[in-house]
């Protein structure tokens, strides 16, 4: 299985999200955010980081950068796309999922293990883990995610919620939403559900001395579905 | 162009003879560029007036060391082929300014020494000491220092993994903002500043240089006044997107072989940076300033001496070796500019739109600079309380205990460290909050420890003892994680070295620092000494904050401090004699500040440490914490809320006064946990080994109980311990 982790300038979890790749199979490219095409791939992931700085809304300037193009091509025609933090951010940049992610509610850069429920699994990125609840690692500054009525409503409509903050028993209210998403939406799909963006970071969860290993769980499941 | 006379010179910050000795050497007047370059080069804070004579009394060698003071930081041997690069340095005075700014800075450049060897920073720490809480800019100083150091190390990919927050009111004009970061570097690549060879091309890479920091060093050797706001244009801005791209394309640089010498440009700029690189290789150097990339029109050649822009770097290439350079430096769409020469002159020339504006001999700035003996008093030991029983009449454990827990230096400060990312490269193997910060030397079995202390309140008391005691905790520190202690880096922050007693308050600590590295073979590597902490006449008490390092050869035998199973037994390492003075018991509960601070005995102190790795190697150990600030019964509590398990303790043996005992600050003690089974094993081996020690209680319930004095559930302290800062920041 190929996947592809595009840079960009200020990209600082690529070389986290290539260790967890290999660690668990994939033969894993990393490719320059100023190059046209990407090679052959099974699944593309934009990392978390600062991309550009992130001076100016956070993604913006990488949702416009050369590479993006191949990348909306190829989740366009069905690839598998993964962005992770910044690359959710990213993504949302792109159009190619619906809404935005604003600053935290309290203002501040949080960084900490948080338990996100599983709301749909009839996709490749969630389809057999048998966990309901994971505990990942989140780390950002800008992870309250947002976006209309309208949209909420198509998103909810076509199972487009992918995880939500919640505690370790699964229950997903305000009580568990560290940054103040939308409920507490962790992470979304497209219609498709070939594009996955989510805040926390599972590769930071992929051994018993980290964090903790459900980040394993998601990543011995997506290598099996691709 | 502006005349020189004496005036200028002290409004530059140099002293009357200081510019007549500029004025003897140069056989003339100098010019105003000049003048701003002696300015830069003999202020306090490039050329250690002050401190260098003593500084020299520093322990800094050992088989570890690859490199100690002197270079842009220090190197020490992890085996393998495997180096560690480590350095502390103080931002104080830009922080207190404009905290933000000031401190994002000071970890970009901290930063920038660790990358300028060669090396990749792998781990960054901070120690920071704030005013009173009472005081109306602490919350204000705290949150801008906090989102400063995160907004910097957040954005460049590098994991904050422990540090240390204190709160006194000696800090009210003057908080301290010190910045540590660890780099992992091939041993047999390091680079080093010193330039050598005539004819190579000097180069300038990173930012484009503007007018920011324009005598930013130079502030930071001045005392502060009522005018200080007015400074705010000469701190700095950080841009730490750029210093990514920085890092990034350095270390792809010096993947070749094309580079002679680097340094970056941190304080004095390019000053500092050109004249080091020359005179560490006996040569000289020629710049021509109208070829320096600048992003402000008109500058001058003062201001572009002079100027602290961040994230810039100075390299002296092999001829011929620009063109390959330039790529890399345009791939990550940085500056990159051929600025000059090395000459063998010996002078720094610089030249300005063709002409020539300023010819010095290096000698004259860097060995010429002005060394001063100052003048220092000795710090008598002070006479110790006699705590009477009337003194602990009406006292109850609990209350003092909670009272303790929720003191403004105790208390947990996540609030602080969930503001860091501390998991970005996913090899933070132990998170902020215990004894030291511990990440993998990535894709090996190795790991090294980190952390960084301080402790004024017994500097101050008695400034050598307190030396001494700051080493000892670091060497704790490391022990406590399973770690074998390597080495420092010490940040020394201190009052205004022209008055006796501050001046005394830095050898004294020096010496101490000294005695205590000697012996446990815990040599200085590197370091920087903040002078001139001082407002309004009150200096800053005596801080010299320490950054340890130590190694894991097997990560997987790392030790963490909360307790892990109910029946497992708790002994205490090191004996305890019940020393109060100088305690934040004796502070709170008594309020009491006299006395001298709790006293040091290296050899029990080594000999505790060396018996706690042997049970740790042997797999006897199931946790361990050092025994600090609040004594036996805060350690219990800090270990009890992070496992969320109870301990029934012991009767105390012998006539201890029970809140001497459970609060006491004696040095060189450890609490550890013990399996049943292992408990006999380890007695003898502590017996043999001559290790004091006491059986201390045993795990069980989720409550703290002595006998019938104490009965406290973890929930009830917990809450108190763990919320004081995030009420005291919404507040």
């Amino acid at each position: 299985m190929k996947s592809t982790v595009i840079i960009f300038p200020g990209s600082n979890c690529d070389r986290d999200m290539d260790v967890a790749l290999k660690k668990f199979g994939f033969e894993n490219q990393m490719v320059w955010h100023n190059d046209s095409d990407i090679p052959k791939s099974d699944l593309i992931v934009l990392p978390g980081g600062f991309s550009y700085g992130d001076y100016l809304r956070c993604g913006s300037i990488a949702g416009k950068s050369r590479i993006i193009k191949s990348v909306v091509n190829f989740a366009n025609s069905g690839g598998l796309v993964l962005g992770i933090c910044n690359g959710f951010q990213i993504l949302t940049e792109t159009g190619l999922l619906p809404g935005i992610l604003q600053q935290n509610k309290y203002l501040n850069f949080i960084c900490k293990n948080v338990f996100v429920k599983i709301k749909n699994k009839e996709n490749k990125y969630f389809k057999n883990i048998k966990k309901e609840v994971l505990e990942l690692h989140i780390a950002h500054n800008e992870g309250n995610y947002f976006c209309s009525n309208d949209e909420l409503k198509s998103i909810e409509d076509n199972g487009q919620i992918a995880v939500t903050y919640c505690d370790d028993k699964g229950n997903d209210n305000e009580h568990n939403n560290p940054n103040g998403a939308i409920k507490n939406i962790a992470g979304i799909f497209n219609k498709d559900k070939n594009i996955l963006g989510m805040m926390p970071h599972p590769e930071r969860m992929i051994d018993p001395f980290l964090s903790g290993e459900d980040g394993s769980l998601f990543f011995e499941n997506l290598i099996g579905n691709v | 162009m502006n005349e020189v006379n004496e005036q200028i010179a002290i409004d530059h910050g140099l002293k009357k003879d200081e510019y007549k000795k500029i004025c003897d050497l140069l056989k003339r007047t100098p010019n105003i560029t000049e003048l701003g370059v002696f300015s830069a080069m003999w202020n306090e804070h490039c050329s250690y007036k002050s401190s260098r004579r003593h500084l020299k009394k520093l322990h800094t060698k050992g088989d570890q060391v690859i490199q100690g003071p002197g270079e842009n930081a220090g190197v020490v041997d992890i085996e393998d082929d495997d180096a560690i690069v480590f350095k502390i340095e103080s931002h104080n005075h830009p922080s207190f300014i404009e905290p933000y700014q000031g401190a994002a800075t000071g970890v970009g450049g901290i930063m920038r020494d660790v990358f300028t060897m060669g090396a990749r920073p792998i781990a960054n720490l901070n120690s920071i000491h704030f005013g009173s809480i009472d005081h109306e800019k602490t919350r204000n100083l705290l949150r801008g220092v906090v989102k400063g150091i995160g907004g910097y190390g957040n954005c460049i990919g590098v994991p904050t993994i422990a540090g240390q927050t204190c709160f006194d009111e000696s800090y009210n004009g003057n908080i301290l903002v010190n910045a540590m970061t660890l780099g992992l570097v091939n041993k047999n690549k390091i680079f080093y500043s010193k330039a050598a060879g005539v004819d190579k091309p000097v180069i300038y890479v990173g930012s484009k240089t503007g007018r920011d920091g324009i005598h930013g060093a130079s502030m930071a050797s001045a005392i502060f006044d009522d005018k200080i706001e007015e400074k705010k244009p000469t701190v700095q801005v950080g841009d730490p997107f750029t210093e990514k791209l920085l890092l990034e394309a350095c270390l792809e640089l010096m993947a070749g072989k094309s580079i002679i010498s680097i340094q970056d440009m941190g304080a004095a700029g390019l000053t500092s940076s050109s004249i080091e690189m020359a005179s560490k290789g006996d040569l000289g150097i020629e710049i021509d300033l109208t070829k320096v990339p600048c992003r402000e029109e008109n500058m001058t050649p003062y201001e572009i001496m002079l100027s602290e822009s961040q994230e810039r770097m100075l390299i002296v290439l092999e001829a011929g070796k620009e063109d390959e350079a330039k790529k890399i430096f345009d791939k990550w769409n940085l500056d990159f500019a051929v600025i000059g020469k090395t000459t063998n002159s010996k002078n720094i020339e610089l030249f300005f739109e063709n002409k020539k504006v300023a010819d010095i001999p290096i000698d004259f700035l860097a060995e010429n600079a002005p060394m001063y003996d100052r003048k220092w008093i000795k710090v008598k030991l002070p006479k110790e309380n006699n705590f009477s029983k009337d003194d602990f009449k009406s006292l109850k454990l609990s209350d003092c205990l909670n009272k303790i827990l929720t003191d403004p230096n105790i208390a947990d400060k996540e609030w602080i460290w969930s503001q860091y990312d501390h998991t970005v490269m996913g090899d933070t193997i132990q998170k902020p909050g215990g004894n030291a910060g511990v990440v993998r030397v990535h894709g090996t079995n190795k790991a090294v420890a980190a952390a960084v202390d301080s402790s004024a309140t017994y500097c101050n008391a008695h400034p050598l003892t307190g030396g001494k005691q700051v080493v000892c905790e670091s060497w704790r520190n490391m022990i406590s994680v399973g770690a074998k202690p390597i080495a420092i880096t010490n940040c020394l922050n201190f009052g205004n070295p022209e008055k006796e007693k501050n001046m005394g308050e830095f050898v004294e600590c020096v010496e101490g620092i000294t005695e205590a590295s000697k012996y446990l073979n815990y040599p200085v590597v590197s370091g920087n000494v903040s002078f001139y902490n001082e407002t309004k006449d009150k200096g800053i008490k005596p801080t010299p904050s320490i950054g340890g390092i130590g190694l894991l050869s097997d990560y997987k035998q790392m030790i963490t401090m909360e307790l892990k199973n109910d029946g497992n037994y708790l002994l205490i390492i090191g004996k305890t004699e019940g020393h109060l003075d100088q305690s934040i018991f004796a502070k709170n509960i008594l309020s009491n500040h006299n006395g001298p601070p709790p006293e040091i005995n290296l050899f029990n102190e080594k000999q505790n440490g060396i018996s706690i790795l042997n049970l740790k190697n042997k797999n006897l150990i199931e946790t361990c914490h050092d025994i600090s600030l609040g004594g036996i019964l805060t350690a219990i509590s800090k270990m009890s809320i992070k496992g969320n398990k109870g301990v029934k303790i012991f009767p105390i043996e012998g006539l201890v006064n029970k809140f001497e005992y459970f609060f006491g600050e004696d040095q060189g003690r450890y609490i550890i946990e013990i399996k049943p089974e292992n408990l006999e094993n380890v007695e003898k081996i502590l017996k043999k080994d001559s290790i004091h020690f006491d059986k201390l209680g045993i795990i069980e319930s989720d409550k703290i109980t002595y006998g019938n004095e104490l009965k406290i559930s973890i929930g009830d302290i917990k809450e108190g311990y763990k919320k004081w800062l995030n009420e005291y920041m919404v507040n």
